[in-house]
Protein backbone atom coordinates (compact mmCIF):
# COMPACT_ATOMS: atom_id res chain seq x y z
CA UNK A 1 0.00 0.00 0.00
CA UNK A 2 2.41 2.14 0.85
CA UNK A 3 4.50 1.77 -2.16
CA UNK A 4 1.01 2.47 -4.39
CA UNK A 5 0.93 5.49 -2.67
CA UNK A 6 4.38 5.92 -3.55
CA UNK A 7 3.40 4.89 -7.10
CA UNK A 8 0.22 7.89 -7.28
CA UNK A 9 3.12 10.38 -7.27
CA UNK A 10 4.96 9.10 -10.65
CA UNK A 11 2.99 10.65 -13.54
CA UNK A 12 4.10 8.06 -15.61
CA UNK A 13 2.15 5.42 -13.89
CA UNK A 14 -0.31 7.89 -12.58
CA UNK A 15 -1.26 8.26 -16.42
CA UNK A 16 -1.48 4.80 -17.43
CA UNK A 17 -3.53 3.96 -14.41
CA UNK A 18 -5.78 6.57 -15.73
CA UNK A 19 -6.31 5.70 -19.26
CA UNK A 20 -6.56 1.79 -18.54
CA UNK A 21 -9.46 3.00 -16.11
CA UNK A 22 -10.70 5.09 -18.95
CA UNK A 23 -10.35 2.09 -21.71
CA UNK A 24 -12.38 -0.36 -19.11
CA UNK A 25 -15.49 2.31 -18.54
CA UNK A 26 -15.73 3.36 -21.86
CA UNK A 27 -15.79 -0.60 -22.66
CA UNK A 28 -18.18 -1.83 -19.82
CA UNK A 29 -20.65 1.85 -20.06
CA UNK A 30 -20.36 1.41 -24.34
CA UNK A 31 -24.33 0.77 -24.67
CA UNK A 32 -24.68 4.33 -22.14
CA UNK A 33 -22.04 6.15 -23.68
CA UNK A 34 -22.15 5.68 -27.14
CA UNK A 35 -23.96 8.27 -29.41
CA UNK A 36 -25.19 6.10 -31.83
CA UNK A 37 -25.87 2.63 -32.57
CA UNK A 38 -22.38 1.60 -33.84
CA UNK A 39 -23.71 -0.90 -36.80
CA UNK A 40 -26.55 1.73 -38.10
CA UNK A 41 -25.97 3.14 -41.29
CA UNK A 42 -26.89 6.58 -43.11
CA UNK A 43 -25.64 5.83 -46.67
CA UNK A 44 -26.73 9.49 -47.77
CA UNK A 45 -23.67 10.66 -44.95
CA UNK A 46 -20.87 8.28 -45.92
CA UNK A 47 -17.13 9.18 -44.80
CA UNK A 48 -18.69 12.94 -43.56
CA UNK A 49 -16.08 14.47 -41.70
CA UNK A 50 -15.88 15.60 -37.32
CA UNK A 51 -19.76 18.00 -37.19
CA UNK A 52 -21.52 18.60 -34.01
CA UNK A 53 -23.58 16.10 -34.70
CA UNK A 54 -20.94 13.17 -35.36
CA UNK A 55 -18.16 14.26 -33.07
CA UNK A 56 -15.32 11.95 -35.20
CA UNK A 57 -17.34 11.64 -38.53
CA UNK A 58 -19.19 9.05 -40.23
CA UNK A 59 -17.52 5.98 -41.98
CA UNK A 60 -17.34 4.69 -45.56
CA UNK A 61 -21.06 3.13 -44.56
CA UNK A 62 -22.36 6.40 -42.69
CA UNK A 63 -21.55 4.60 -39.57
CA UNK A 64 -20.86 6.54 -36.55
CA UNK A 65 -16.91 6.47 -35.90
CA UNK A 66 -16.74 7.44 -32.22
CA UNK A 67 -19.64 5.08 -31.38
CA UNK A 68 -17.65 2.10 -33.22
CA UNK A 69 -14.85 3.58 -31.20
CA UNK A 70 -16.49 3.13 -28.08
CA UNK A 71 -17.81 0.07 -28.86
CA UNK A 72 -14.85 -1.44 -30.28
CA UNK A 73 -12.74 -0.88 -26.75
CA UNK A 74 -15.31 -4.06 -25.41
CA UNK A 75 -13.70 -5.75 -28.43
CA UNK A 76 -10.00 -4.82 -27.38
CA UNK A 77 -10.44 -5.59 -23.89
CA UNK A 78 -12.59 -8.91 -24.81
CA UNK A 79 -9.42 -10.42 -26.55
CA UNK A 80 -6.87 -8.97 -24.43
CA UNK A 81 -8.20 -9.98 -21.34
CA UNK A 82 -9.28 -13.39 -23.29
CA UNK A 83 -5.94 -13.86 -24.85
CA UNK A 84 -3.90 -12.84 -21.08
CA UNK A 85 -6.50 -15.71 -19.02
CA UNK A 86 -5.86 -18.30 -20.68
CA UNK A 87 -2.04 -17.60 -21.29
CA UNK A 88 -1.41 -17.23 -18.04
CA UNK A 89 -3.17 -20.26 -17.27
CA UNK A 90 -1.64 -22.58 -19.57
CA UNK A 91 1.85 -21.14 -18.61
CA UNK A 92 1.00 -21.17 -15.26
CA UNK A 93 0.17 -24.89 -15.22
CA UNK A 94 2.74 -25.75 -17.72
CA UNK A 95 6.02 -23.74 -16.17
CA UNK A 96 4.85 -24.86 -12.22
CA UNK A 97 4.54 -28.60 -13.81
CA UNK A 98 7.56 -28.13 -15.53
CA UNK A 99 9.87 -26.36 -12.51
CA UNK A 100 8.49 -28.43 -9.74
CA UNK A 101 8.88 -31.66 -11.11
CA UNK A 102 11.52 -31.45 -13.50
CA UNK A 103 13.22 -34.74 -15.74
CA UNK A 104 11.99 -35.39 -18.76
CA UNK A 105 8.64 -33.35 -18.29
CA UNK A 106 10.70 -30.22 -17.94
CA UNK A 107 12.88 -31.11 -20.86
CA UNK A 108 9.73 -31.66 -23.58
CA UNK A 109 7.95 -28.10 -22.32
CA UNK A 110 11.10 -26.27 -22.51
CA UNK A 111 11.70 -27.45 -25.76
CA UNK A 112 8.25 -26.68 -26.85
CA UNK A 113 9.21 -23.52 -25.40
CA UNK A 114 12.37 -23.14 -27.12
CA UNK A 115 10.68 -23.58 -30.77
CA UNK A 116 7.63 -21.06 -29.82
CA UNK A 117 10.06 -18.79 -28.93
CA UNK A 118 12.45 -18.73 -32.44
CA UNK A 119 9.46 -18.77 -34.12
CA UNK A 120 8.10 -14.60 -34.41
CA UNK A 121 4.94 -14.28 -32.73
CA UNK A 122 3.26 -12.25 -34.65
CA UNK A 123 3.96 -14.92 -37.85
CA UNK A 124 2.47 -17.71 -36.21
CA UNK A 125 -0.39 -16.09 -35.00
CA UNK A 126 -0.74 -15.15 -39.00
CA UNK A 127 -0.42 -18.89 -39.55
CA UNK A 128 -2.68 -20.02 -37.12
CA UNK A 129 -5.77 -18.13 -38.20
CA UNK A 130 -4.44 -18.59 -41.87
CA UNK A 131 -5.95 -21.83 -41.28
CA UNK A 132 -8.54 -21.81 -38.64
CA UNK A 133 -10.52 -18.61 -40.25
CA UNK A 134 -10.38 -15.18 -39.33
CA UNK A 135 -12.91 -14.99 -36.15
CA UNK A 136 -12.43 -13.32 -32.85
CA UNK A 137 -12.25 -16.78 -31.45
CA UNK A 138 -9.71 -17.91 -33.61
CA UNK A 139 -7.64 -14.59 -32.81
CA UNK A 140 -7.74 -15.27 -28.99
CA UNK A 141 -6.71 -18.83 -29.60
CA UNK A 142 -3.86 -18.32 -31.85
CA UNK A 143 -2.93 -14.94 -29.56
CA UNK A 144 -3.12 -17.32 -26.52
CA UNK A 145 -0.89 -20.21 -28.14
CA UNK A 146 2.05 -18.11 -28.72
CA UNK A 147 1.33 -15.89 -25.06
CA UNK A 148 1.60 -19.02 -22.54
CA UNK A 149 5.44 -19.45 -23.34
CA UNK A 150 6.09 -16.52 -21.75
CA UNK A 151 5.17 -17.46 -18.09
CA UNK A 152 5.77 -20.65 -18.68
CA UNK A 153 9.42 -19.47 -18.49
CA UNK A 154 8.93 -17.05 -15.72
CA UNK A 155 6.73 -19.32 -13.53
CA UNK A 156 9.25 -22.35 -14.33
CA UNK A 157 12.18 -20.13 -13.38
CA UNK A 158 10.57 -18.89 -10.47
CA UNK A 159 9.33 -22.19 -9.13
CA UNK A 160 13.03 -23.77 -9.84
CA UNK A 161 14.07 -20.95 -6.96
CA UNK A 162 11.00 -21.26 -4.55
CA UNK A 163 11.32 -25.31 -4.58
CA UNK A 164 14.28 -25.10 -2.57
CA UNK A 165 13.08 -22.59 0.22
CA UNK A 166 12.61 -24.05 3.69
CA UNK A 167 8.65 -23.66 3.57
CA UNK A 168 8.47 -25.63 0.84
CA UNK A 169 10.45 -28.36 2.21
CA UNK A 170 8.72 -28.35 5.72
CA UNK A 171 6.03 -28.36 3.96
CA UNK A 172 6.69 -31.50 1.95
CA UNK A 173 8.11 -32.97 5.44
CA UNK A 174 4.68 -32.27 6.95
CA UNK A 175 3.14 -34.91 4.06
CA UNK A 176 1.71 -32.60 2.12
CA UNK A 177 1.18 -33.76 -1.89
CA UNK A 178 2.69 -32.08 -4.76
CA UNK A 179 -0.06 -30.07 -6.26
CA UNK A 180 -0.99 -28.98 -2.66
CA UNK A 181 2.89 -27.37 -2.24
CA UNK A 182 2.14 -26.06 -5.84
CA UNK A 183 -1.12 -24.29 -5.22
CA UNK A 184 -0.90 -23.30 -1.97
CA UNK A 185 3.01 -22.48 -1.38
CA UNK A 186 4.96 -22.03 -4.45
CA UNK A 187 2.90 -20.05 -6.36
CA UNK A 188 1.40 -17.25 -4.35
CA UNK A 189 5.15 -16.48 -4.63
CA UNK A 190 5.33 -15.77 -8.26
CA UNK A 191 2.38 -14.03 -8.50
CA UNK A 192 3.80 -10.65 -8.63
CA UNK A 193 6.17 -11.19 -11.59
CA UNK A 194 3.41 -13.00 -13.35
CA UNK A 195 1.28 -9.80 -12.68
CA UNK A 196 3.35 -7.05 -13.92
CA UNK A 197 3.93 -9.41 -16.90
CA UNK A 198 -0.12 -10.04 -17.53
CA UNK A 199 -0.66 -6.34 -17.39
CA UNK A 200 2.10 -5.94 -20.50
CA UNK A 201 0.52 -8.28 -21.86
CA UNK A 202 -2.48 -6.64 -22.56
CA UNK A 203 -1.01 -4.22 -24.28
CA UNK A 204 0.27 -6.78 -26.58
CA UNK A 205 -2.51 -8.98 -27.00
CA UNK A 206 -4.50 -5.48 -27.88
CA UNK A 207 -1.86 -4.55 -30.22
CA UNK A 208 -1.76 -7.81 -31.84
CA UNK A 209 -5.50 -8.26 -32.47
CA UNK A 210 -5.66 -4.34 -34.14
CA UNK A 211 -2.44 -5.86 -35.82
CA UNK A 212 -4.44 -9.17 -37.22
CA UNK A 213 -7.82 -7.23 -37.68
CA UNK A 214 -5.54 -4.51 -39.76
CA UNK A 215 -4.22 -7.49 -41.89
CA UNK A 216 -8.10 -8.74 -42.17
CA UNK A 217 -7.61 -11.89 -40.13
CA UNK A 218 -9.28 -10.85 -37.00
CA UNK A 219 -12.62 -9.47 -35.74
CA UNK A 220 -14.80 -9.34 -39.05
CA UNK A 221 -17.44 -6.83 -40.13
CA UNK A 222 -19.61 -5.32 -39.21
CA UNK A 223 -18.14 -6.01 -35.44
CA UNK A 224 -15.96 -3.06 -34.95
CA UNK A 225 -12.90 -3.29 -34.48
CA UNK A 226 -9.89 -0.42 -34.23
CA UNK A 227 -7.50 -2.70 -36.26
CA UNK A 228 -10.06 -3.51 -38.98
CA UNK A 229 -11.40 0.58 -38.42
CA UNK A 230 -8.06 1.73 -39.55
CA UNK A 231 -7.70 -0.97 -42.92
CA UNK A 232 -11.12 1.16 -44.05
CA UNK A 233 -9.67 4.58 -43.05
CA UNK A 234 -6.50 2.89 -45.57
CA UNK A 235 -8.77 2.94 -48.68
CA UNK A 236 -10.21 6.36 -48.06
CA UNK A 237 -6.78 8.70 -47.17
CA UNK A 238 -7.06 12.15 -48.74
CA UNK A 239 -10.84 11.33 -49.25
CA UNK A 240 -11.63 11.36 -45.20
CA UNK A 241 -8.36 11.29 -43.36
CA UNK A 242 -10.85 11.35 -40.28
CA UNK A 243 -10.98 7.44 -40.38
CA UNK A 244 -7.63 6.85 -40.39
CA UNK A 245 -6.33 8.99 -37.19
CA UNK A 246 -9.58 8.32 -34.50
CA UNK A 247 -9.01 4.82 -34.37
CA UNK A 248 -5.18 5.06 -34.46
CA UNK A 249 -5.93 7.40 -31.68
CA UNK A 250 -7.53 4.95 -29.33
CA UNK A 251 -5.29 2.32 -30.20
CA UNK A 252 -2.14 3.80 -28.71
CA UNK A 253 -3.78 5.65 -25.27
CA UNK A 254 -5.11 1.90 -24.60
CA UNK A 255 -1.45 0.75 -25.31
CA UNK A 256 0.69 3.15 -23.99
CA UNK A 257 -1.70 3.53 -20.80
CA UNK A 258 -1.37 -0.44 -20.21
CA UNK A 259 2.48 -0.16 -20.61
CA UNK A 260 3.05 2.53 -17.91
CA UNK A 261 1.03 1.11 -16.28
CA UNK A 262 2.48 -2.26 -16.23
CA UNK A 263 5.93 -0.32 -16.12
CA UNK A 264 4.43 1.11 -13.15
CA UNK A 265 3.62 -2.02 -11.29
CA UNK A 266 7.40 -3.49 -12.06
CA UNK A 267 8.80 -0.69 -9.37
CA UNK A 268 5.88 -1.48 -6.84
CA UNK A 269 5.23 -5.31 -6.97
CA UNK A 270 8.77 -6.47 -7.85
CA UNK A 271 11.83 -4.66 -8.38
CA UNK A 272 14.24 -7.46 -8.89
CA UNK A 273 11.32 -7.93 -12.05
CA UNK A 274 13.40 -5.08 -13.91
CA UNK A 275 16.89 -6.38 -13.65
CA UNK A 276 15.58 -9.69 -14.88
CA UNK A 277 14.11 -8.07 -17.87
CA UNK B 1 35.65 -19.74 -31.78
CA UNK B 2 35.08 -22.80 -34.05
CA UNK B 3 33.71 -24.81 -31.24
CA UNK B 4 31.47 -22.31 -30.46
CA UNK B 5 30.34 -21.42 -33.75
CA UNK B 6 29.18 -25.26 -34.50
CA UNK B 7 27.85 -25.62 -30.99
CA UNK B 8 25.65 -22.80 -31.78
CA UNK B 9 24.90 -23.95 -35.78
CA UNK B 10 23.75 -27.56 -33.81
CA UNK B 11 21.49 -25.77 -31.95
CA UNK B 12 19.61 -24.50 -34.80
CA UNK B 13 19.38 -27.71 -36.38
CA UNK B 14 16.59 -28.95 -33.78
CA UNK B 15 14.55 -25.56 -34.08
CA UNK B 16 14.46 -25.44 -37.62
CA UNK B 17 13.30 -29.21 -37.51
CA UNK B 18 10.36 -27.89 -35.21
CA UNK B 19 9.91 -24.90 -37.24
CA UNK B 20 9.43 -27.02 -40.24
CA UNK B 21 7.11 -29.62 -38.62
CA UNK B 22 4.77 -26.64 -37.49
CA UNK B 23 4.32 -25.04 -41.18
CA UNK B 24 3.98 -28.73 -42.49
CA UNK B 25 1.38 -29.19 -39.72
CA UNK B 26 -0.50 -25.93 -40.89
CA UNK B 27 -2.55 -27.93 -43.23
CA UNK B 28 -3.89 -30.32 -40.92
CA UNK B 29 -4.91 -27.64 -38.86
CA UNK B 30 -7.82 -27.03 -41.10
CA UNK B 31 -11.24 -27.58 -39.48
CA UNK B 32 -12.14 -30.85 -41.05
CA UNK B 33 -11.10 -31.98 -44.46
CA UNK B 34 -8.38 -29.64 -45.59
CA UNK B 35 -9.35 -30.91 -49.04
CA UNK B 36 -12.92 -30.15 -48.85
CA UNK B 37 -12.26 -26.55 -47.22
CA UNK B 38 -9.42 -26.32 -50.34
CA UNK B 39 -11.63 -27.20 -52.87
CA UNK B 40 -15.10 -25.40 -51.53
CA UNK B 41 -17.73 -26.51 -50.05
CA UNK B 42 -19.77 -27.14 -53.19
CA UNK B 43 -16.98 -28.71 -55.22
CA UNK B 44 -17.49 -32.05 -56.90
CA UNK B 45 -15.92 -34.82 -55.46
CA UNK B 46 -13.19 -35.94 -58.03
CA UNK B 47 -12.30 -31.99 -57.48
CA UNK B 48 -11.99 -32.96 -54.05
CA UNK B 49 -10.09 -36.08 -54.69
CA UNK B 50 -7.76 -34.19 -56.98
CA UNK B 51 -7.03 -31.38 -54.17
CA UNK B 52 -6.54 -34.17 -52.01
CA UNK B 53 -3.86 -35.98 -54.49
CA UNK B 54 -1.90 -32.46 -55.74
CA UNK B 55 -1.00 -32.36 -51.98
CA UNK B 56 -0.76 -35.74 -51.16
CA UNK B 57 -3.40 -36.01 -48.34
CA UNK B 58 -3.92 -39.49 -49.73
CA UNK B 59 -0.90 -40.77 -47.97
CA UNK B 60 -0.16 -42.02 -44.55
CA UNK B 61 1.06 -38.84 -42.71
CA UNK B 62 4.17 -40.17 -42.02
CA UNK B 63 5.02 -40.12 -46.01
CA UNK B 64 3.14 -36.85 -46.21
CA UNK B 65 6.09 -35.52 -43.70
CA UNK B 66 8.72 -36.88 -44.70
CA UNK B 67 8.00 -36.02 -48.24
CA UNK B 68 7.44 -32.85 -47.49
CA UNK B 69 11.22 -32.17 -45.76
CA UNK B 70 12.64 -33.87 -48.46
CA UNK B 71 10.93 -31.08 -51.28
CA UNK B 72 11.98 -28.50 -49.10
CA UNK B 73 15.48 -29.36 -49.10
CA UNK B 74 15.17 -29.45 -52.37
CA UNK B 75 13.71 -26.07 -52.67
CA UNK B 76 10.50 -27.43 -54.23
CA UNK B 77 7.77 -25.24 -52.35
CA UNK B 78 4.85 -26.82 -54.72
CA UNK B 79 2.96 -25.12 -57.16
CA UNK B 80 0.37 -22.40 -56.23
CA UNK B 81 -3.41 -23.05 -56.30
CA UNK B 82 -4.33 -19.44 -58.06
CA UNK B 83 -1.38 -19.05 -60.57
CA UNK B 84 -0.14 -22.66 -61.00
CA UNK B 85 3.18 -21.31 -60.88
CA UNK B 86 6.02 -22.83 -58.80
CA UNK B 87 5.95 -21.30 -55.19
CA UNK B 88 9.75 -20.88 -55.07
CA UNK B 89 9.79 -19.22 -58.02
CA UNK B 90 7.07 -16.11 -56.88
CA UNK B 91 8.96 -16.52 -53.00
CA UNK B 92 12.44 -15.54 -55.22
CA UNK B 93 10.67 -12.70 -56.95
CA UNK B 94 9.27 -11.20 -54.01
CA UNK B 95 11.86 -11.73 -51.49
CA UNK B 96 14.35 -9.14 -52.59
CA UNK B 97 11.50 -6.27 -52.48
CA UNK B 98 11.44 -7.63 -48.86
CA UNK B 99 15.26 -7.09 -47.99
CA UNK B 100 15.01 -4.12 -49.56
CA UNK B 101 12.12 -2.36 -47.11
CA UNK B 102 14.29 -4.24 -44.35
CA UNK B 103 17.77 -2.43 -45.22
CA UNK B 104 15.97 0.61 -45.62
CA UNK B 105 14.50 0.69 -42.75
CA UNK B 106 17.34 -0.06 -40.86
CA UNK B 107 19.41 2.42 -42.59
CA UNK B 108 16.53 5.06 -41.45
CA UNK B 109 16.82 3.59 -37.83
CA UNK B 110 20.74 4.61 -37.65
CA UNK B 111 20.53 7.72 -39.27
CA UNK B 112 17.46 8.66 -36.87
CA UNK B 113 18.95 7.14 -34.04
CA UNK B 114 22.61 7.97 -33.97
CA UNK B 115 23.17 11.60 -33.22
CA UNK B 116 19.60 11.35 -31.28
CA UNK B 117 21.40 8.52 -29.02
CA UNK B 118 24.53 9.82 -28.67
CA UNK B 119 23.36 13.86 -27.55
CA UNK B 120 21.29 12.61 -25.32
CA UNK B 121 23.90 10.78 -23.74
CA UNK B 122 25.91 13.41 -23.98
CA UNK B 123 23.79 16.05 -22.49
CA UNK B 124 21.68 13.90 -20.25
CA UNK B 125 18.34 14.54 -18.45
CA UNK B 126 19.00 18.15 -20.47
CA UNK B 127 15.73 19.14 -23.04
CA UNK B 128 16.60 17.18 -25.74
CA UNK B 129 17.61 14.33 -23.83
CA UNK B 130 14.27 14.36 -22.47
CA UNK B 131 12.74 15.22 -26.34
CA UNK B 132 14.80 12.06 -27.14
CA UNK B 133 13.13 9.96 -24.58
CA UNK B 134 10.01 11.17 -25.74
CA UNK B 135 10.52 10.30 -29.02
CA UNK B 136 11.64 6.62 -27.86
CA UNK B 137 8.30 6.49 -26.23
CA UNK B 138 5.90 7.61 -29.13
CA UNK B 139 8.34 5.65 -31.57
CA UNK B 140 7.72 2.48 -29.39
CA UNK B 141 3.87 2.45 -28.83
CA UNK B 142 2.98 3.58 -32.13
CA UNK B 143 1.34 1.09 -34.60
CA UNK B 144 3.03 1.00 -37.96
CA UNK B 145 -0.66 0.56 -39.15
CA UNK B 146 -1.41 3.42 -37.84
CA UNK B 147 1.57 5.88 -38.52
CA UNK B 148 1.95 4.25 -42.39
CA UNK B 149 -1.43 6.05 -42.95
CA UNK B 150 -0.53 9.00 -41.29
CA UNK B 151 2.97 9.68 -43.46
CA UNK B 152 0.64 8.77 -46.09
CA UNK B 153 -2.11 11.75 -45.48
CA UNK B 154 1.16 13.97 -44.63
CA UNK B 155 3.31 12.89 -46.97
CA UNK B 156 2.03 11.93 -50.37
CA UNK B 157 -1.11 13.42 -49.95
CA UNK B 158 -0.85 16.53 -48.48
CA UNK B 159 2.69 17.52 -50.00
CA UNK B 160 2.90 14.72 -52.81
CA UNK B 161 6.12 14.64 -52.17
CA UNK B 162 6.33 10.71 -52.52
CA UNK B 163 4.13 7.80 -54.04
CA UNK B 164 0.65 6.93 -52.62
CA UNK B 165 1.94 2.92 -52.72
CA UNK B 166 3.90 0.47 -55.30
CA UNK B 167 7.65 -0.10 -55.67
CA UNK B 168 7.89 1.85 -58.73
CA UNK B 169 9.29 4.93 -58.34
CA UNK B 170 12.78 3.38 -56.88
CA UNK B 171 13.99 5.34 -54.04
CA UNK B 172 11.17 7.44 -53.85
CA UNK B 173 8.75 4.82 -53.13
CA UNK B 174 10.89 3.26 -50.35
CA UNK B 175 10.90 6.48 -48.28
CA UNK B 176 7.52 6.21 -46.46
CA UNK B 177 7.32 2.11 -45.90
CA UNK B 178 10.93 2.61 -44.49
CA UNK B 179 10.08 5.30 -42.49
CA UNK B 180 6.94 3.68 -41.24
CA UNK B 181 8.78 0.57 -40.45
CA UNK B 182 12.44 2.26 -39.40
CA UNK B 183 10.47 4.41 -36.58
CA UNK B 184 9.87 1.58 -33.72
CA UNK B 185 13.86 0.33 -34.42
CA UNK B 186 15.01 3.89 -34.06
CA UNK B 187 13.35 4.41 -30.58
CA UNK B 188 14.77 1.13 -29.49
CA UNK B 189 18.16 2.17 -30.72
CA UNK B 190 18.15 5.41 -29.74
CA UNK B 191 17.13 4.02 -26.24
CA UNK B 192 20.62 1.54 -26.45
CA UNK B 193 22.71 3.94 -27.96
CA UNK B 194 21.88 6.62 -25.16
CA UNK B 195 22.28 3.82 -21.71
CA UNK B 196 24.88 2.33 -23.48
CA UNK B 197 27.36 5.27 -24.10
CA UNK B 198 26.41 7.15 -21.21
CA UNK B 199 27.72 3.68 -19.03
CA UNK B 200 30.70 4.14 -20.92
CA UNK B 201 31.34 7.98 -20.74
CA UNK B 202 31.57 7.20 -16.81
CA UNK B 203 34.64 4.79 -17.34
CA UNK B 204 37.86 5.34 -15.93
CA UNK B 205 39.86 5.29 -19.60
CA UNK B 206 37.74 7.80 -20.75
CA UNK B 207 38.64 10.53 -17.60
CA UNK B 208 42.27 8.91 -19.10
CA UNK B 209 41.83 9.72 -22.14
CA UNK B 210 40.58 13.12 -21.23
CA UNK B 211 43.47 14.14 -18.91
CA UNK B 212 45.79 12.67 -21.00
CA UNK B 213 44.54 15.77 -23.55
CA UNK B 214 43.11 13.86 -25.75
CA UNK B 215 39.61 16.49 -26.55
CA UNK B 216 36.45 15.50 -25.47
CA UNK B 217 34.97 15.30 -28.63
CA UNK B 218 37.55 12.94 -30.00
CA UNK B 219 37.29 10.59 -26.16
CA UNK B 220 33.52 10.18 -26.99
CA UNK B 221 34.10 9.08 -30.36
CA UNK B 222 37.46 7.50 -30.83
CA UNK B 223 37.20 6.05 -27.05
CA UNK B 224 33.96 5.64 -25.62
CA UNK B 225 31.60 5.36 -28.86
CA UNK B 226 33.68 2.19 -30.13
CA UNK B 227 32.72 0.32 -26.95
CA UNK B 228 28.92 1.75 -26.64
CA UNK B 229 28.73 0.01 -30.17
CA UNK B 230 28.95 -3.77 -28.91
CA UNK B 231 25.08 -4.22 -27.68
CA UNK B 232 24.21 -1.71 -30.18
CA UNK B 233 25.27 -3.76 -32.76
CA UNK B 234 23.51 -6.95 -31.26
CA UNK B 235 20.27 -5.31 -31.20
CA UNK B 236 20.84 -4.17 -34.58
CA UNK B 237 21.42 -8.17 -35.76
CA UNK B 238 18.43 -9.33 -33.52
CA UNK B 239 15.91 -6.90 -34.77
CA UNK B 240 16.78 -7.68 -38.17
CA UNK B 241 14.31 -9.99 -38.02
CA UNK B 242 11.60 -8.62 -36.33
CA UNK B 243 11.76 -6.18 -39.09
CA UNK B 244 10.89 -8.62 -41.76
CA UNK B 245 7.45 -9.73 -39.62
CA UNK B 246 7.02 -5.87 -39.28
CA UNK B 247 7.13 -6.02 -43.36
CA UNK B 248 4.15 -8.15 -43.49
CA UNK B 249 2.34 -4.94 -41.85
CA UNK B 250 3.99 -2.39 -43.77
CA UNK B 251 4.00 -4.20 -47.29
CA UNK B 252 0.03 -4.00 -46.27
CA UNK B 253 -0.03 -0.79 -45.77
CA UNK B 254 2.02 0.22 -49.15
CA UNK B 255 1.33 -2.59 -51.38
CA UNK B 256 4.38 -3.21 -51.62
CA UNK B 257 5.18 -6.32 -53.54
CA UNK B 258 6.76 -8.66 -50.55
CA UNK B 259 6.81 -11.24 -49.18
CA UNK B 260 4.73 -10.54 -46.42
CA UNK B 261 2.33 -9.32 -48.98
CA UNK B 262 2.06 -12.44 -50.92
CA UNK B 263 1.46 -14.13 -47.76
CA UNK B 264 -1.59 -12.62 -46.59
CA UNK B 265 -2.74 -12.58 -50.64
CA UNK B 266 -2.13 -16.00 -50.74
CA UNK B 267 -4.32 -16.33 -47.19
CA UNK B 268 -7.22 -14.61 -48.52
CA UNK B 269 -7.28 -16.82 -52.00
CA UNK B 270 -6.81 -20.01 -49.32
CA UNK B 271 -3.50 -20.77 -51.43
CA UNK B 272 -1.85 -22.93 -49.14
CA UNK B 273 1.31 -24.26 -50.94
CA UNK B 274 2.00 -20.46 -50.91
CA UNK B 275 1.27 -19.63 -47.15
CA UNK B 276 3.64 -22.51 -46.03
CA UNK B 277 6.29 -21.59 -47.64
CA UNK B 278 6.12 -17.92 -47.15
CA UNK B 279 5.79 -18.57 -43.92
CA UNK B 280 8.35 -21.10 -43.74
CA UNK B 281 10.73 -18.30 -45.50
CA UNK B 282 10.45 -15.65 -42.91
CA UNK B 283 10.51 -17.82 -39.96
CA UNK B 284 13.94 -19.65 -41.33
CA UNK B 285 15.19 -16.22 -42.22
CA UNK B 286 14.42 -14.85 -38.75
CA UNK B 287 16.20 -17.83 -37.20
CA UNK B 288 19.18 -17.49 -39.29
CA UNK B 289 19.69 -13.25 -38.41
CA UNK B 290 19.29 -14.26 -34.47
CA UNK B 291 22.11 -17.13 -35.04
CA UNK B 292 24.45 -14.38 -37.76
CA UNK B 293 23.73 -12.13 -34.37
CA UNK B 294 24.92 -14.35 -31.91
CA UNK B 295 28.64 -14.85 -33.95
CA UNK B 296 28.48 -11.30 -34.06
CA UNK B 297 28.42 -10.34 -30.57
CA UNK B 298 31.32 -13.52 -29.91
CA UNK B 299 33.20 -11.44 -32.74
CA UNK B 300 33.16 -7.72 -31.90
CA UNK B 301 33.67 -7.79 -28.56
CA UNK B 302 36.62 -10.54 -27.38
CA UNK B 303 35.56 -10.02 -23.85
CA UNK B 304 32.76 -12.19 -24.41
CA UNK B 305 33.54 -15.37 -23.37
CA UNK B 306 32.09 -18.22 -25.75
CA UNK B 307 30.69 -20.23 -23.53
Amino acid sequence: MKNFKRLLHNFAFTAGLTLTVLLVVVALAAPLISPYDPDVQDTARRLEGPSAQHLLGLDDLGRDVASRIIWGARVSLRVGFSVVFLAASIGIALGAISGYYGGTVDTIIMRITDILLAFPGILLAIALVAVLGPSINNVILALATIGWVGYARLVRGQVLKVREMEYVTAARALGARSPRVIVLHVLPNVINPVIVMATLGLAGAILSEAALSFLGLGVQPPTPSWGAMLTEGRRYLGLANHLAIYPGIAIMAAVMGLNFLGDGLIDALDPKYRKEM
Amino acid sequence: MTQYIIRRFLQMIPITLGILTLVFSLIHLIPGDPALQIAGENARPEDVAAVRKALGLDKPLWTQYVDYLGNVAHGDFGRSFSTNESVAQQIRQRYPATLELAFGSMLVALIVAFPLGIVSAIWRNSWIDNLARFFALIGVSMPSFWFGPLLIIAFAIDLPWFPVSGRDQGLRSLVLPAVTMGLALSAILTRMIRVSLAEELTQLYVTTAVAKGVGRVRAIFRHALKNALIPVITVLALQFGSLLTGAIITEQIFSWPGLGRLLITSISSRDYPQVQASILVIALTYILMNFIADLFYGVVDPRIKLE
